[in-house]
């Protein structure tokens, strides 16, 4: 595709007081595309999201780096323009879906909410949604409060607020996480359908490679606040570039693996934002780091294949 | 409605009770409760006359009892009804903005309300009604205004915890602007311990005119109110027990009724307290 991207985020950088949380993030995504940020916990997914819609806890600071939405940079917007572009221009949807509901407002009120207008006037529309993300019978869940729906609906009935007001960008953080495997399937398969139907730009948050494998175009891998590999997700799969995608993918225990064996793990633990160096933030688990490693940051190289590594050694990978 | 103990259905009934008497009182009274008859004084509860019964007896003045008690508890409802409506409006929205905005405006608002604690508030009722001059207004506005406190602490405290919950961010992040998630959000998820708050402060704004209107600072004679009853009735306790005896009976019911109700709201509201 050539299209413009929907999405650009450049060189973004946020800091809790001194620690750098994300330092120096960068991908884009493409209209109905669906890239996914992938990362184990506090490796600062969620805190990009959240600075990509301006809504950072107050304690967090941006410290660098731009945001371009549709092109247009979003960095130093005003407030009020940014309200305008949220759940307009670009959506969220989040991990419970059950709490991310107000559980006195019933589901049609949630979603006339997004479109900005009183239900009764928008009710047609929002029955049309609401069977759009697979809800059944609509004219009965409509008038339904929240804890009257299972946690598969109610993520439904999120994703129907996200895109009923057909946003460019949609940041899906960690959708599929809280509900059971069939519901996962199901819910992604839904993402993957109205993206791709309504051109919408996907960044699916998660730390399931099987979700992964199953939904995104591209992947950009997270470590420690960094990018550490970005690429198509075939290739990431097929041949990691990078030894954090490599030994994350061996970590993932597989169905032909002997029973009982141990589980493949990667030593050591993430360092804190306190204790990162001058070096690669890896280094500390990294089979293939040496002194160049521990000294200076890998930056981000271009693989040739549309892929970019941040390691020094990539081409030592099989 | 479900689970309502016989105990609690009586003092519902008797609370509904209270209201219609109130309401209905200019149709229900036996008598004008101004209308004096001075030969007919300090008569006791069933004195028949040739217009009626006095059934609760007469004042001082030849006023029929029952007429001026039903004729307080107007009174008494409507001050206590009306004080707290501003007072829970005031002191929510403030906790609403204390709890929402954080920061220097949580500082200006919860000092305040601290201050407002620290001032007996009775007292600041006495001093104020005694400078402006005591009137049904006045009273209403003085036990308005100086109870918001309790609402801004609740409102607060509620706002705090239920603004960091996932579908307050879920509605920011949908754009939705600080004053629609106050009101459409927030509001809502905090309204029943307000409204818990609300029951009981309105048993003391009862017992708070009552006391003004003991004192001569609440509503003004002729007019009756169960507190200016029983004062009058103070000087005559040894001859004509019924003139305090009655209006006490009809204030220690009814604020016992609101604050059982409070009780009962607040078993229903707060779901820590349903171990059942």
């Amino acid at each position: 595709m050539t299209t413009e991207p929907a999405l650009i985020v450049e060189n973004l950088s946020l800091a809790l007081g001194r620690a750098n949380l994300v330092d120096g993030v960068g991908f884009s995504v493409a209209p109905g595309e669906v890239l996914a940020l992938v990362g184990e916990s506090g490796c600062g997914k969620s805190v990009t999201a959240q600075a990509i819609m301006r809504l950072l806890a107050p304690v967090i600071r941006q410290t660098g780096g731009r945001v371009l939405l549709a092109g247009q940079d979003i960095t130093a917007l005003p407030e009020r323009a940014m309200r305008a572009l949220r759940g307009q221009a670009m959506s969220m949807i989040f991990q419970e879906p059950q709490a991310a509901l107000d559980p006195l407002a019933t589901v049609g009120t949630h979603i006339a909410e997004a479109l900005r207008r009183p239900l009764r006037d928008v009710r047609d529309q929002v029955l049309q949604m609401l069977a759009e993300v697979g809800i059944s019978d609509p004219a009965r869940r409509i008038d339904q409060y929240p804890f009257e729906l299972s946690g598969g609906m109610c993520q439904r009935v999120m994703i129907a607020c996200a895109l009923i007001s057909r946003p460019a960008v949609l940041l899906a953080d960690e959708p599929t996480t809280a509900l059971d495997v069939t519901i996962q399937a199901q819910i992604l398969d839904l993402l993957r359908r109205l993206a791709a139907e309504r051109r919408t730009a996907v960044v699916l948050i998660t730390h399931d490679m099987g979700v992964v494998a199953d939904i995104a175009d591209r992947v950009a891998v997270m470590y420690a606040g960094r990018i550490a590999e970005t690429g198509p997700t075939a290739q990431i799969f097929a041949r990691p570039r990078h030894p954090y995608t490599s030994l994350l993918l061996a970590s993932i225990p597989r169905l032909t693996d002997a029973p009982k064996s141990a589980l493949a793990v990667i030593e050591g633990r993430v360092p804190t934002p306190a204790e990162f160096g001058p070096g690669c933030r890896f280094a500390s688990r990294c089979p293939l780091a040496d002194d160049t490693c521990r000294a200076a940051t890998p930056p981000l190289r271009d693989m040739g294949d549309g892929r970019l590594s941040a390691c020094f050694h990539a081409e030592q990978l099989p | 409605m479900r689970g309502v103990s016989p105990g609690m259905a009586l003092i519902l009934l008797l609370l509904v009770a209270f209201i219609v008497a109130a309401l209905a009182a200019p149709w229900i009274a036996p008598f004008d409760p101004l209308r004096q008859s001075l030969l007919m004084r300090l008569r006791p509860p069933g004195t028949t006359v040739a217009a009626g019964m006095y059934l609760l007896g007469t004042d001082d003045l030849g006023r029929d009892l029952l007429s001026r008690v039903l004729h307080g508890a107007r009174a008494s409802i409507a001050v206590a009804a009306l004080s707290v409506s501003i007072s829970l409006a005031f002191g929510t929205l403030l906790g609403l903005l204390a709890g929402w905005f954080r920061g220097w405006v949580a500082i200006a608002i919860m000092r305040s309300v601290d201050t407002m604690l620290s001032i007996p508030a009775i007292l600041l009722a006495v001093l104020t009604v005694a400078v402006l001059g005591p009137s049904f207004l006045n009273l209403i506005l003085v036990l308005g205004l100086t109870r918001w406190p309790r609402y801004t602490r609740v409102a607060y405290a509620q706002t705090l915890q239920v603004a960091t919950l996932p579908y307050i961010r879920a509605a920011e992040m949908a754009g939705a602007g600080s004053a629609r998630i106050l009101w459409r959000h927030i509001l809502p998820n905090i309204a029943g311990p307000l409204m818990v708050v609300a029951t009981s402060e309105f048993g003391l704004m009862i017992l708070f005119e009552a006391g003004l209107s003991f004192l001569g600072l609440g509503i003004q004679p002729p007019y009756p109110s169960w507190g200016s009853i029983m004062s009058v009735g103070r000087q005559y306790v040894e001859r004509a027990w019924w003139l305090t005896v009655f209006p006490g009976a009809c204030l220690f019911v009814l604020v016992l009724c609101v604050n059982l109700f409070g009780d009962w709201l607040r078993d229903r509201v707060d779901p820590r307290s349903q171990g059942r």
